[in-house]
């Protein structure tokens, strides 16, 4: 019932963040199709560490699809061939014996490499800490359905606020641009009443962040969503679009970039 | 030890608002005085230290991932309860103290849980303000859903991701905090172990998981919420990097380990499909509701296509077990009788070391019966969630399930301040031993990690500060440095030893043995075992280790031979507390001593009590010391679910 294969595998190696990387060539045998892509790669390692060799360094946590810690270039897509799905849900069965496979980091200059597969992604992180929030005190909010929120509005906002911050949406985009990531997070806290009385600042201070981390700008490619694993649409990239222009339409000069 | 969990008296509902008043304040322009250390960026830790911040706190926060929104909280799928009574079905404060009550197996505080369920109502408001998009009905107000078989409707959900959702709302909280400088963010920084000076908890000390470099970071009080032990397993729903380490570390520092016996399994998470497997995936109990479990009756024919056996020669085991509750028992029965069809070689699925593990989960009547259109609405993304990973289609054929740890209820013993032991240490969600006894109840995790973090921890942190002078010890101090030094010490040995196996071998031989001997069903004899073995495969340990590299560099395989080495102490103590305890309660069952019916025996007489166990110097030695526990309000009672 379950087959097993032999790959060739094309990794990019980097001892640390300023050395020079390469791609270094691996053989993984005897891949069983009921193996995640991840777990693929810890067979490899756990050989290369009974050889004496240093192991690849990846990031992962949940392998479970929902944290976003995991995320690998799979010859030149984002978490691999299958779409909508993370890098550790990827299972061996989307290959075949023989497959050779070019593996690599995240690729975007505000990514900088951290080690071999390892990047460092905080630009995500001050993208939020610019304004993807709402400002409210623990212990100050009102009842919780003293304000309704259409069911529609909600399940938008749901819609937007499932991204799981992996930044595979910037792998795929030929720019760079962390548009789709921001836009989500500038969607979902729009949508809701809550987030209203913050709206045009928010947009505001999060696109100036963004552009501030030297993330490109989008030229609308579509190639984030289809990489997205939680299948975020681009649509909520018009609406931040529509969003900071109406942010601009009344405070004209307020585009800051921060740090 | 005398153990003191000094909770307020008088009558139970108004205990924490008296607690509240007699708390001692700080002064809000003093509080920049002071700083405060959270290890951990979950629900319990980053809704704490975004909380600290606004009031104005110097706060540190730690984590081992890249960015505080990887903890492992974020993986929580079915809902949050609270008790809003929307449904206008009975539910009340009262009702889900007793409920937690009971459903912990009466091995619970009762003022500790009164207080979770006070809070419940709180923590909902609180999320709903920062945007969590909660699940609504037409009127635009919230929706609520059955869960865990409760008799009222009580669980807040945003679709099959609340977890994420209540995560993503504290993370914010918490970024808000770091840009406006409150909060100093320490990402990929893993806690190594706890200072603690004149008796009192006054720093720790971390590595920088890229650079490698090993530092002390002083405060003024420290507040573990650093998770559950769950991956002492191996196979979990744990996300890889959990651990036991911060906790550990700071029991060896003198903080008592409560419980640790009391592991929750989940019934329904996909099996194992080889032996490279890293890790269990988690399906929803929903699917409970209208799947049917089911094995063959004879062995030979589980390597078969399930549709070729008919009917008349499938086990439906549940509901011939359990004719009134059928396929909706508790979490711990499903689980066991999993493993008993199993152990009797009749489970199903891929053979991994010789045994089937997994049960079907049938579909195929609900299907017929409800229509393929309302399964899909109801399940789509949860059978979405199993073809990718098993390439099988839950429409067409049975889904395979079996049980995996998932939660544990064990932890460091606190009082009702949530502290610790040790002075000025805290502890706060999964990590403590909490309000849940010996079970939890399903949507009731996020609920106590969020009272903790964002209304507990503030309050009780803020007593204790307060009678404190904020004075920070200084770096140089010799108990800070002799830390340091320890630290770096037990780093160097675990890459001078230059053995043959990587800690993964190591952690997967004892992931094996503790699931096997102290796992869903557990034995004097069994237990005994582990004891033997878990010392012998220690010393192996620490003999026969590989970590290639070096430590000033990002290596996550020294990474995983620390937390290894602290599972490999932490599970003899586990086991030692199944043995010592002589009845089933909740999520520890010895089968000595079960019901004529094969249910969990408890033994109120002798052990309705917290075993805090104390570090003697001998991992093999601890120090038993018991927290008797009083049910004024809730009387203990048999569970029966015939």
């Amino acid at each position: 019932m379950s087959r097993t294969m032999n790959l060739v595998l094309n990794v990019w190696r980097q001892k640390s963040a300023g050395a020079r990387g390469q791609f270094v060539r691996y053989e993984a045998k005897n891949v069983s199709d009921h193996m995640s892509f991840l777990e693929m790669l810890d067979v490899v390692n756990e050989e290369l560490s009974a050889k004496g060799e240093e192991p690849i360094a990846f990031d992962h946590d949940c392998r479970e699809g929902i944290c976003g810690a995991c995320g690998v270039v799979i010859d030149g897509v984002p978490h691999g061939p299958n779409g909508g799905t993370t890098t550790c849900q990827l299972h061996m069965r989307s290959f075949k014996e023989g497959d050779e496979l070019t593996i690599e980091p995240w690729r975007a200059a505000a990514f900088p490499v951290v080690r071999d597969l390892v990047v460092d992604r905080s630009a995500l992180d001050r993208i939020v800490q610019a304004g993807g929030y709402i400002s409210l005190r623990t212990g100050s909010a009102p009842e919780a359905n003293s304000l309704p929120v259409a069911k529609i509005a909600s399940d938008s906002a749901f819609d937007a606020a499932t991204c799981i911050g992996c930044g595979a949406c910037v792998a795929a985009c030929p720019n760079a641009s962390a548009a789709l990531f921001t836009a989500a997070k500038i969607s979902h806290l729009a949508l809701l009443p809550q987030g209203e009385p913050e709206r045009q600042d928010r947009a505001r201070k999060m696109v100036g962040q963004m552009d501030a981390e030297r993330f490109g700008h989008c030229t609308s490619h579509g190639e984030c969503e289809a990489a997205c694993p939680k299948g975020i649409s681009i649509g909520f990239i018009a609406k931040m679009n529509r969003e900071l222009l109406s942010a601009m339409a009344t405070a004209p000069n307020e585009v800051p970039a921060r740090k | 030890m005398e153990l003191n969990a000094r909770a307020p008296a008088g009558p139970i509902e108004n205990r924490w608002s008296d607690h509240r008043f007699q708390s001692k304040l700080v002064n809000p322009a003093n509080r920049r005085k002071y700083r405060v250390i959270v290890v951990g960026s979950g629900l319990a830790g980053g809704a704490a230290a975004a909380t600290f911040g606004e009031m104005g706190y110097n706060v540190s926060c730690f984590c081992y991932q890249d960015s505080p929104r990887r903890a492992h909280s974020i993986a929580a799928q079915g809902g949050i309860n609270a008790a809003k009574n929307y449904q206008n079905d009975g539910d009340s404060t009262h009702r889900l103290f007793y409920d937690t009550v009971k459903g912990g197996d009466f091995r619970a505080r009762e003022s500790n849980v009164y207080r979770l369920a006070e809070l419940s109502v709180n923590i909902i408001d609180q999320c709903v303000a920062q945007g969590v998009p909660f699940a609504r009905e037409y009127s635009g107000l919230l929706a609520n859903r059955s869960f865990g078989g409760a008799q009222v409707a009580r669980t807040f959900y945003a679709r099959g991701q609340t977890g994420q959702q209540l995560l993503l709302g504290a993370y914010q909280a918490l970024e808000r905090q770091i840009d406006v400088g409150t909060v100093e963010m320490h990402p990929r920084t893993e806690m190594l172990d706890l200072i603690v000076i004149d008796g009192r908890a006054r720093g720790i000390v971390v590595r920088d998981l890229v650079t490698g470099k090993v530092s002390a970071h002083i405060g003024d009080v420290v507040v573990l919420c650093s998770g559950g032990y769950g991956n002492v397993f191996y196979l979990s729903t744990n996300a890889k990097g959990c651990n036991t380490t911060a906790t550990w570390r700071s029991h060896r520092r003198g903080a008592l380990f409560a419980n640790p016996c009391y592991t929750q399994i989940h019934p329904t998470c996909i099996p194992q499909s080889g032996d490279y497997q890293s890790k269990l995936t988690l399906m929803s109990e929903s699917l409970r509701n209208d799947g049917r479990v089911w094995v063959p009756k004879n062995a030979a024919a589980c390597s078969k296509d399930p549709a070729s056996i008919p009917e008349s020669e499938r086990d439906y085991y549940l509901e011939r077990l359990y004719p009134s509750f059928g396929n909706l028992v508790p979490r711990d029965i499903a689980s066991r009788r999993a493993k008993d069809m199993c152990d009797e070689g009749r489970g199903v699925g891929p053979d991994v070391a010789g045994v089937r593990r997994g049960v079907y989960l049938d579909f195929g009547d609900a299907i017929k019966r409800l229509g393929r259109p309302v399964v899909v609405e109801r399940y789509d993304n949860l059978f979405q969630m199993y073809e990718r990973i098993t390439g099988e289609n839950p429409y067409d054929v049975p889904m395979r399930m079996y049980p995996a740890i998932h939660y544990t209820m064990g932890g460091l013993w606190v009082d009702y301040d949530l502290q610790s032991t040790v002075p000025g240490l805290f502890v706060g969600g999964e990590a403590n031993f909490s309000d849940h006894g010996a079970n939890r109840l399903g949507a009731s995790a996020l609920m106590q990690g969020l009272a903790d973090g964002y209304f507990i921890l503030p309050v009780t942190v803020s007593n204790f500060l307060a009678s404190q002078k904020a004075s920070m010890v200084d770096e140089n101090h010799v108990a800070v440095r002799q830390t340091v030094a320890e630290v770096e010490e037990r780093i160097n040995r675990l890459l001078s030893i230059k053995g043959k196996r990587t800690p993964d071998s190591f952690h997967r031989e004892l992931g094996a043995l503790v699931w096997d001997q102290c796992g869903m069903a557990r034995t004097e004899a069994g237990l005994n075992l582990a004891l033997q073995k878990i010392p012998a495969l220690r010393e192996e340990f620490w003999s026969n280790l590989a970590v290639p590299g070096t430590g000033q560099e990002l290596n996550q395989s020294l990474e995983r031979a620390g937390r290894v080495a602290d599972f490999l102490e932490f599970s003899e103590l586990m086991c030692r507390d199944a043995l010592h305890r002589n009845e089933s309660a909740g999520g520890h069952f010895r089968e000595e001593f079960q019901t004529d019916d094969g249910e969990a025996k408890r033994n109120d007489e002798e052990f309705s009590y917290v075993a805090a166990w104390e570090y003697t110097g001998d991992v093999s030695r601890p120090k038993l010391n018991k927290e008797p526990l009083t049910f004024e309000y809730v009387h203990p009672s048999q569970r029966s679910y015939k």
